[in-house]
């Protein structure tokens, strides 16, 4: 079947099986930013957008995106470069196979609450697992970009 | 030109890595962003006995499957065997497994490869091969593995090349031996006290997020490429070349970023699966292991069962340790001679001031469980549970104070350490690390415990940790540096960032050498086709080793420079000096820049300006630190909360304390979560249950509450800038520090990992 979407701003059409995840019709869409790091929905790698909504795309079946708008880092580059730099100022990224599926969701985390507090942001990106980091300088570098969004005009 | 300081970025500066903005905007960095995008996808059948032997295995159906490229079995690869293990020359891990084998020796084992076009093709076909196993009786428990009569290993081509470390086949033990100085048993008997335990970890999972993968294709010269996310290039071009029989001549590798590897890419767990299809085929293959694959067929830690008997008298001083481990390598014997030597060369050593004797005996067997392999720690994690936890076990055991305890009996700055090889701790802050941790956690006011209004206990507990920096003797590490167009200059690595940043400390070091920015050196790595030869980065060696050989080919070329450099000023190069952004007459009268040097030689130059030196080390400088846990336990449940970790450490010089502090604490929640979390399970048929991160819990970010680290830097007069290395010692304090805090909070002693609120209210209890 095809499904029709609005990939990062742009109307998109391909085929896809009934089982395809919205992963796999990414990655075959060359969104390379898109990681998959388990099979059971726990790690976070591949959060990306639908309708603006972070989602976990190996749990989103790719058919039902059909008519509906995803965004991967991809689209994101301005703010992808905002909030790189306050992680590459920690040195919180290390392997960085993580980050985009991280970042994703912090994007979703500035939409929603941009004044979140340390715990908040803890709860809110639990589900990203990371194994490099040690996680504690994500959340300072989190907290700082939410931050510096408050001082944006 | 003159004076001022023209390093940026150099030792001692957290500069970002150099490969962040390309990480941090999701560009298609990694092995399979990059893969072609017409590669087979290669699968592999899975073995679902423990042990077994194929009796017959039928493709045919298979075969016939659409988008079927091939389908090899055990009859179609090559009868050499090989091990996994990426180690240097002699490799101590045995040659005993074959790409394919008829005999399966752990659930996991691979039955078939088969490459399609597609994975769903390929899975489709997979379903349609027929096996007739016969099983044999699987050891699972490696206490039952030596002189058993069951053979893992009964073949005649079964090949250790180091004989000497105890290997054995026909008695499923894959290393055995004893070292030992004093008299170890005269000494315990002379003791007032004497701790007798026994501590067990198990084959904990490295969980890297990137699992392991690798596409392979055939050059433009008919060689075989290969795209790995590995850490040891050379090494896998070697276990290639052995396992495919082919000349390594014909066999390249490189590595793009990695997403992290911990020591679990230290083994070549996956290529040689889609390399004999390219080489079978002709096409492109690539393979990606799911994480069940990862959790199922890879090389975690090695399990292994450490029974400790620690001496001491009343007034706390420690005389003697004896230590036996049991290692358990699993089906197949890579890192297994050389891991469990870590579990004792890298624990006792921590008390050696009063110690009169040690003696440290082991035994590494093969069970039919999933092969181990190299885990961040390499066996000190283990043997530093059981000597800290012991320690801790004797402090209780005196009435005295863990602190001072250690306080009285660590290893001192200048001493020789006989269970160190025999090597001397030239630079060791071990004792400003504990004062320091301490101080940092408040363990004055808060040892042991004390109880909260809302009934919960807090409590605290502690753990020292060493670990090394490089194999002595035997690690290599090399870089390549050439100075380009304008005054650039291009640093051509072999060891292997998957993650760590030592693409960007490598530059900081020759930044700081050449005099310049760090943005004016250029990193690339790793291809064995250009890069120098690097053993790959593992065993801690990385910042030490390959630094060095920074150090070295930094000089060379600074000299290379100057000649260059005093030729155009029409001097001798004993008149000229270096200065970072050119080469000045040493009376001040003219200088030449990098640039002009640079550009003069490319036009009809008769002189490479570049310099390679290779550097190893005599020495393994171990890296110290101490770590201090505060729990918060609910008695009701048993439930541990990890509230605050405080950890000091002494790595020599810090080169970019950004890096250094997330290797910390990165390193330390892996051990957090060894300690209360990780909990590596299979059932009674030896099949793996804990294969996915539902039932394998790694931290999470709501679990790291409160990490603290500071650094209590020492000297190392061998290492490049004073630096020792960081990377792996940074594990091994949380399991026996948590141990301890929960026996202080709750008075059970757990010598299993992990501390589960099972084990807390269920048993374990001190009788």
């Amino acid at each position: 079947m095809n499904v029709t979407l609005t990939l990062n701003g742009r109307q998109v059409t391909a085929a896809v099986e009934a089982d395809d995840s919205l992963y796999t019709l990414l990655r075959a869409l060359g969104m390379h930013s898109v990681k998959c790091g388990c099979e059971t929905t726990n790690c976070g790698l591949c959060t990306v957008h639908m309708d603006g909504k972070a989602v976990l795309s190996c749990s989103v079946p790719a058919a039902r995106c059909d008519g509906h708008a995803v965004t991967t880092l991809e689209g994101m580059q301005e703010e992808a470069k905002r909030l790189g730099e306050c992680l590459a100022g920690e040195g919180a990224e290390q392997c960085g196979f993580c980050a985009p599926g991280l970042m994703m969701n912090v994007f979703a985390l500035a939409k929603e609450n941009p004044h979140a507090t340390e715990a908040e942001i803890d709860a809110y990106l639990a589900g990203n697992l990371c194994r490099c980091s040690g996680y504690v300088s994500q959340r300072r570098a989190v907290k700082r970009y939410l931050e510096s969004m408050e001082v944006q005009p | 030109m003159s004076g001022g300081n023209r390093v940026r970025g150099g030792v001692g500066v957290p500069v970002p890595k150099k490969d962040a903005p390309a990480l941090l905007t999701g560009k298609p960095v990694y092995v399979e962003d990059i893969a072609p995008r017409d590669c087979l996808c290669v699968k592999l059948m899975h073995s679902p006995h423990a042990h077994a032997v194929i009796e017959e295995i039928d493709v045919s159906r298979a075969q016939k499957m659409p988008g079927v490229a091939c389908i090899l079995t055990h009859q179609d690869v090559p009868g050499t065997r090989f091990t996994q293990a990426g180690q240097t020359y002699p490799e101590f891990s045995p040659y005993d497994r074959l790409i394919l084998d008829r005999h399966l020796r752990c659930v996991g084992d691979p039955v078939a490869i088969v490459a399609a076009q597609t994975e769903r093709q390929a899975l489709a076909a997979m379903r349609l091969i027929r096996v007739r196993y016969r099983v044999l009786p699987a050891i699972l428990d490696a206490a039952q593995a030596m002189d058993n009569e069951t053979l893992i290993h009964p073949e005649a081509d079964w090949r250790a090349l180091v004989p000497d470390c105890g290997a054995d086949n026909r008695r499923n033990l894959v290393a055995a031996g004893e070292d030992a100085h004093g008299d170890v048993e005269a000494e315990l008997a002379a003791c007032d006290v004497v701790i007798d335990r026994t501590y067990e970890t198990g084959a904990n999972q490295q969980c890297m997020m990137e699992t392991f993968r690798a596409f392979t294709r055939m050059d433009a010269y008919g060689r075989l490429e290969v795209v790995s996310s590995t850490q040891v290039p050379f090494h896998v071009r070697r276990i290639l070349a052995t396992a495919l029989e082919i000349p390594k001549s014909r066999v390249r590798i490189v590595k793009p970023r990695i997403g992290g590897g911990f020591g679990a890419k230290q083994t070549a767990v996956c290529e040689q699966y889609p390399a004999i299809v390219t080489l079978k085929t002709g096409l492109p293959a690539k393979i990606v292991y799911t994480r069940g694959e990862s959790m199922t067929l890879s090389s975690p830690r090695h399990a292994m069962r450490m029974h400790v008997r620690l001496g001491a008298m009343r007034d706390g001083t420690i005389r003697a340790i004896d230590l036996h481990t049991l290692s358990n390598t699993g089906a197949y014997g890579e890192h297994g001679p050389t891991t469990v030597g870590l579990s004792g060369h890298k624990s006792i050593p921590l008390y050696t001031h009063n110690m009169k004797a040690f003696r440290f005996s082991w035994h590494t067997v093969y069970t039919n469980t999933m092969s181990a392999g190299a885990y961040r720690g390499y066996g000190a994690t283990q043997g530093l549970f059981a000597v800290e936890s012991a320690v801790n076990e004797l402090a209780h055991a005196l009435d005295m104070d863990p602190a001072r305890l250690r306080e009285r009996n660590i290893v001192r700055e200048g001493e020789v350490m006989p269970a160190y090889y025999g090597e001397t701790a030239a630079s060791c802050t071990v004792d400003r690390c504990m004062a320091r941790a301490r101080e940092m956690i408040g363990w004055e006011e808060k040892y042991p415990a004390r109880t909260l209004p809302n009934g919960h206990v807090r409590a605290v507990g502690m753990a020292l940790a060493m670990q090394g920096s490089g194999i002595s003797n035997v690690d290599t590490g090399a870089v390549l540096i050439r100075l380009g167009d304008g005054g650039v200059y291009n640093m051509s690595i072999g060891a292997t960032d998957m993650g760590t940043g030592c693409d960007t400390i490598l530059a900081q070091m020759a930044a700081q050498s050449l005099e310049c920015p760090v943005d004016n050196i250029t990193v690339h790595g790793v291809d064995t086709d250009t890069s120098p030869y690097d053993c790959g980065s593992y065993a801690s060696s990385t910042t030490y080793v390959t630094g060095m050989a920074v150090v070295k080919t930094c000089e060379q070329l600074r000299e290379k420079i100057v000649r260059v450099g005093a030729k155009l000023l029409g001097c001798a190069p004993e008149d000229a000096l270096f200065e970072g952004d050119g080469v000045r007459r040493a009376d001040g009268s003219a200088g030449v820049s990098l640039a002009e040097i640079a550009n003069a030689h490319m036009m009809a130059g008769t002189e490479d300006i570049s310099a390679c030196v290779s550097s190893g080390s005599p020495v393994s400088p171990p890296p110290f630190m101490c770590g201090c846990a505060e729990i918060d336990l609910d008695p009701q449940t048993g439930e541990v909360k990890l509230v605050d970790y405080a950890a000091v450490v002494d790595c020599g010089t810090v080169i970019n304390p950004n890096l250094a502090m997330r290797q910390t604490e990165g390193g330390l929640m892996q051990g957090i979560g060894m300690a209360l979390y990780e909990r590596p399970q299979m059932d009674h048929l030896g099949r793996t249950v804990s294969n996915s991160f539902l039932q394998y819990k790694i931290p999470t970010r709501v679990d790291a509450q409160r990490i603290r680290v500071e650094f209590a830097p020492s000297y190392e007069p061998t290492g490049p800038f004073g630096a020792k290395s960081i990377g792996e010692c940074v594990i091994n304090t949380p399991a026996p520090a948590i141990a301890d805090a929960v026996y202080n909070a709750c008075g059970v002693r757990v010598r299993s990992l992990p501390i589960t609120p099972e084990k807390l209210l269920l048993g374990e209890r001190e009788a």
